[in-house]
Formats: structure tokens, sequence, C-alpha cells
């Protein structure tokens, strides 16, 4: 009786998903440009030609050459090398913002959803909170904080935040009234013990979807912020800073904005992919809404 | 009925007071002096003084957000720290622009996506089917200046069909207003396109598989009046939703969109006061939006009794 293992339809779908049988074909190449995107950005500063940030003022705006195969920026720095290692910093701004806004909002979600005098408090709030355009709550938080990386990640973090609690609150408040959770209570289970072992892997498969998307969005987010001038200091490349850079030069070199912009789209294109596919897998009743 | 809509009209009041809440907390809980923001680096200390006192910056923190909930409520939005204008006649300028281009952008969508969802989902797994699920995760995956810098590069750079950027009043004319409107709202368009086709594809989808159709089908009803008597209107709530939450993504699309073709809209000037910590503007501008947001939701929930009689309060 002290251990009772989690719910085991709770966790299965998330297993198969891994495998990914009987996915189409889109899925599998979403998965394949995704795995090309992330080694190549973590493998930017071996395979990159060049340093993302010397300049060469002879070479400015230059247009494919030997050395330089997607040509040169306005100081003269090499497009490639730039595009490459941009993406770390975009891919981890994104990774970091999905992984602390699913954590605080499973955490804020569990407790609306389990202690009754809780839930209104915080559902207005997170009314509130999403009342506020996420683009604009999120360039004020930059702005006010300063451009740092981390002020990118909250800004980017606290307009997700909402959306999770609601999903993380109807799925507990539907599991409540399980059986095994009445169960659980009855048996004198304490609090910690059955929000962790019985509501958290309910959780699971719909978090899992979300994640991806928040992933998908906050790479997106990044690249506005940047754009409207309240993103990550230009010192450390980003595809948003790229882009931003690119703005004044847009008319006698566009591949300043395109470049950076192809690989941030097909990026966010496979993530989305395979969150539908996620999706499909771990909910079977919302493949046929979706279709 | 009527008790109804009283009480989610009342409801909307709890929502905007802490949305004003944040807001000013926002701008409050900052590191840094406002004061010292504002006057910048060379400012004197009776400078410093001077401004705290004209922003009630001295004030404890409640005393402050009372004062500024009254003037709110008298009306008043204060003052802009930069210009030194009211923000409640800045924002009036600048809501022609916003307004018209928000307009157009829900007309072309509403009017593209519709019967894009309504066919893809009639042609399920058909090739038009597949064009536009594949439109719909596209314009979810490209930042929107990346479109709109597309579309300014093939139909102005390229084509020359439109100015680059700029905005003209439509006062100037119908036709002068629309070279410099349409491909903005085209931008915006793109995104808001993609959300509401791919939500009336999957409600047309769910209601196409239900007995009434069947039934409908059956006594011969013309396959125009079964898709969009019987089907869209059943599938409507659920797509006035999408167009509803829609709306969030239509405010930050605007600022974006308004930078890559500079449009003195709105947005434009919220993203300029926020840079430049010019906070009545900010604080005027977040619960402007938010208060809009919170608008077209309510109308919208409200409006469901026309679409479903089934919905009865």
């Amino acid at each position: 009786m002290a251990q009772t293992p989690p719910p085991a339809s709770a966790m299965q779908p998330v297993l198969r998903l891994i495998r990914m049988p009987n996915a189409g074909l889109a899925p599998k190449i979403a998965a394949v440009v995704l795995l090309v995107i992330v080694l190549a950005t973590i493998l930017a500063p071996w395979i990159a030609p060049h340093d993302p940030l010397a300049m060469d003022p002879l070479n400015r705006l230059k247009g494919p050459m030997p050395g330089h195969p997607l040509g040169t920026d306005n100081y003269g720095r090499d497009i490639l090398s730039r595009v490459l290692i941009g993406g770390r910093l975009s891919l981890m701004i994104g990774i970091a913002t999905a992984i602390v806004s699913v954590l605080l909002g499973l955490i804020i979600g569990m407790i609306a959803g389990f202690f009754r005098t809780a839930d209104a408090i915080i559902m207005r709030m997170m009314d509130a909170l999403m009342a506020i355009p996420s683009i604009l709550l999120a360039i004020a938080l930059v702005a006010l904080n300063g451009p740092s990386v981390g002020s990118v990640i909250a800004a980017i973090t606290i307009p997700e935040i909402p959306r999770v609690v609601r999903l993380v609150r109807a799925v507990v408040l539907t599991a409540r009234e399980e059986p095994y959770v009445e169960a659980a209570i009855a048996l004198g289970s304490s609090m910690p013990k059955i929000l962790i072992q019985h509501l958290v892997p309910n959780t699971l498969a719909p978090l899992i979807v979300q994640g991806t998307y928040i992933l998908a969005s906050a790479i997106l987010t990044e690249a506005i912020l940047s754009f409207l001038g309240a993103g990550v200091s230009t010192e450390t490349p980003t595809w948003g800073n790229i882009m931003a850079e690119g703005r004044m030069f847009f008319r006698i070199k566009p591949e300043l904005i395109l470049y950076p912009g192809l690989m941030l789209s097909l990026c966010i294109l496979s993530i989305n992919l395979l969150g539908d596919t996620a999706r499909d897998m771990l909910d079977p009743r919302l493949k046929k809404r979706a279709g | 009925m009527l008790g109804y809509i009283l009480r989610r009209i009342l409801a909307v009041i709890p929502v905007m007071l802490l949305v004003a809440v944040f807001v000013f907390l926002l701008l409050r809980l900052t590191p840094g002096d406002p004061a010292a923001i504002i006057a910048g680096d060379m400012a004197t200390p009776a400078q410093l003084e001077r401004i705290r006192e004209a922003m009630g910056l001295n004030q404890p923190l409640h005393i402050q957000f009372i004062t500024w909930i009254g003037q709110l409520l008298r009306g008043d939005l204060g003052t802009s720290l930069i210009s030194n204008t009211p923000v409640s006649s800045m924002i009036a300028s600048r809501m022609g622009p916003t307004l018209a281009i928000a307009l157009l952008t829900i007309i072309m969508s509403v009017l593209l996506a519709v019967p894009m969802g309504v066919l893809a989902a009639w042609k399920h797994r058909s090739a038009a089917d597949y064009a536009v699920m594949a439109f719909s995760v596209l314009g979810f995956s490209i930042p929107v200046f990346v479109i709109g810098y597309i579309f300014i590069l093939i139909f102005s750079l390229k084509l020359g069909w439109f100015p680059v950027q700029g905005y003209t009043p439509i006062s100037a004319g119908l036709l002068p207003f629309l070279k410099n409107a349409f491909l903005p709202a085209l931008t915006l368009t793109t995104i808001y396109v993609a959300l509401i086709a791919r939500m009336t594809r999957a409600n047309m989808l769910e209601v196409l598989g239900e007995d009434y159709i069947r039934t409908a089908r059956a006594k011969g009803a013309p396959e125009r009046t079964v898709l969009f008597r019987h089907a869209l209107k059943n599938a409507a709530v659920p797509i006035l939703t999408v167009i509803g939450t829609g709306f969030a993504l239509l405010i930050g699309g605007v600022v974006v969109t308004e930078t890559v073709f500079n449009i003195p809209g709105i947005g434009r000037l919220t993203v300029d006061a926020i840079l430049a910590r010019d906070y009545p503007v900010i604080q005027a501008m977040i619960l402007l939006t938010s208060f809009l947001y919170v608008l077209v939701n309510l109308l919208i929930d409200i409006s469901y009794s026309l679409f479903d009689p089934r919905i009865r309060y």
C-alpha cells in the first residue's frame, strides 16, 4: 500500500510518443529538420567558418563569396556564422521559457485545482494577466528590467503562465473526482503525496504538448522583442537581434532578415508539427477535433 | 438573459481592477528610480525631487494607486513625461491608423478564413484540405515582421504595386488609404487567417459528423444549404471565440506591423513609450488594450445567444 504506482494509462502514451509509430511523413521530416538545426547550433563554435563578431570593414554587405557562403553584414561579419551561433541563444531562451512556465504553471495550477479557497483568487489573477496583450507586457518587462537574457526569459514566461495554469487546473479538477484520488484521501495520504503521485502524472501528457507550443512561441517572441528593440543586447547574436540589426539595410540586403528568418521559421514550423503529432498521440479525443 | 449580461458586465470590474494593480506594480516595483530615469544622468538632486513631487512618487504606494485610479475614473490618463501633452489626446491622434488597419484585417481575415476552413472540412483529406492546413501551420511559424518584409520585398520593391512604408488617412480618399494600408493589413491577415481557418475547419469537421447533417442531406437539401445553413451556423460559437481570443494576437501583431510599415498608430506609440520609459503612456496603453480585449470578449460572449438559440442564461 505504501507505493501506489501512478496510473499506467497516464504514462503509457508518453512512452509511445518517443517511438512515433504510424505518424505521417511530415512529423518525421520535422524531427529530422529540428535535429539538424539543433545540432548545427550546438556545434556552431566548431563548424562556423568565422568568428560571428569578427568585423571586416573592407567586405561590408557583400553577397555570397568564397569564405562567406551567405555573404556579410553591415560590419563585414559572416552571415552564416552569425545565423548558426545566433540559434544557440534563441533556442536556449525558448527551452528555458518552456521549462519555467510549465513548472510554475504546474505548481500554481495544482494549487488552484485542489484548494477551493485559493481557486477563485488565483483564477481571477490569471484572467487579468491574460487580458494584458502578451507582447506589450513582455516589452514592458524587458524595457524596465534591462536587456539581459534573464529578463527576456522572465518577460516571455510571465504571459505564458496563465495558459498552463488553466490547463493544469482543468486536469486536476477532473482527476480529483476520480475514485483513486478519493480513495487516497480516504486512506489518509498526505496532501503532497496525493498531488505528486496521483495528480501530476495526469497533467504530464497535456503539459508536454503545451510545452512544445510554448517553446515555439517563445522563440518567436524573442525575435519580436529584439525586433522592437527590447531584446537581448546585440553583443550576443540571436536570430531576433540579427534580424533587428538587418532592418536598416533591408532594401540593399534583405538576406540579413531572410536567412535568420528562414532558420527561425523552419525551427518553429518543425516544433509546431511535432507538437501537433504529440497532441494527436497523447490525446486521441483531440485528434477527432483537429483532424 | 438580461441578468446574465449584467453579471458578465460586472465580472469585468474585478479583472480590470487587477490589471490596473499589475500595471501599477509593474512600473513601481522595477529596479531603479523612475525619477532618475526620466531626468537622465545629468540631473541635480533638486530636479529629481521636483519630478518625484510632480509624479507623486514621494507618497506611499497605496495612496499613489488610489490617486491614479481616481484620475482614471475621471477620464484623466495623465500627461506624457516626454512630450508633456495629455496622454488621452496622444492616443486620440494615433488611434485612427490602428483602428483602420485592424478593421481591414478582421474583415479580410474572416472573408478568407471562414471559406477556407469550410472548404478544408468539406473536402476532408483532399489536396485543398492539406493546403489550408499547411498554410495555417506556416502562419503560426513565421514571425509577423518577416512576413511584412517579404511582402514589401515582393509587392513594393520588386513589383512596385504599393508604397514601401507610410500611411495615408482614409479621409484623403479610399484608394490612397488602401494603397498604404493593404500590405500591413495583409501581413496581419496572414497570421489571423491561420488561426481562424484552423478553428473553422476543426469545428466544421465535428459538426459535419452530426446526425442532423445526414438528415439534411437525406432530405435532399442542396450541399450549399447543408454547409452554410446547417453546419456553419452550428460551428459559429467556437469560431467567434477564437476571433475574440485572437484579438490579443492582433494587438501584438499591430504593434509589430506598425513598426515594419512605419505607421503612426497606437502600436508604435506604445513601443516608443516603453523604450523611452514614458510611464503615464505605458500605463494608459496597457490598460486600454487590456480593456479592449476584455470588452471584445465580453461582446462575443453575449453574442453567442444570437448564433445559438440553445444558449439561454
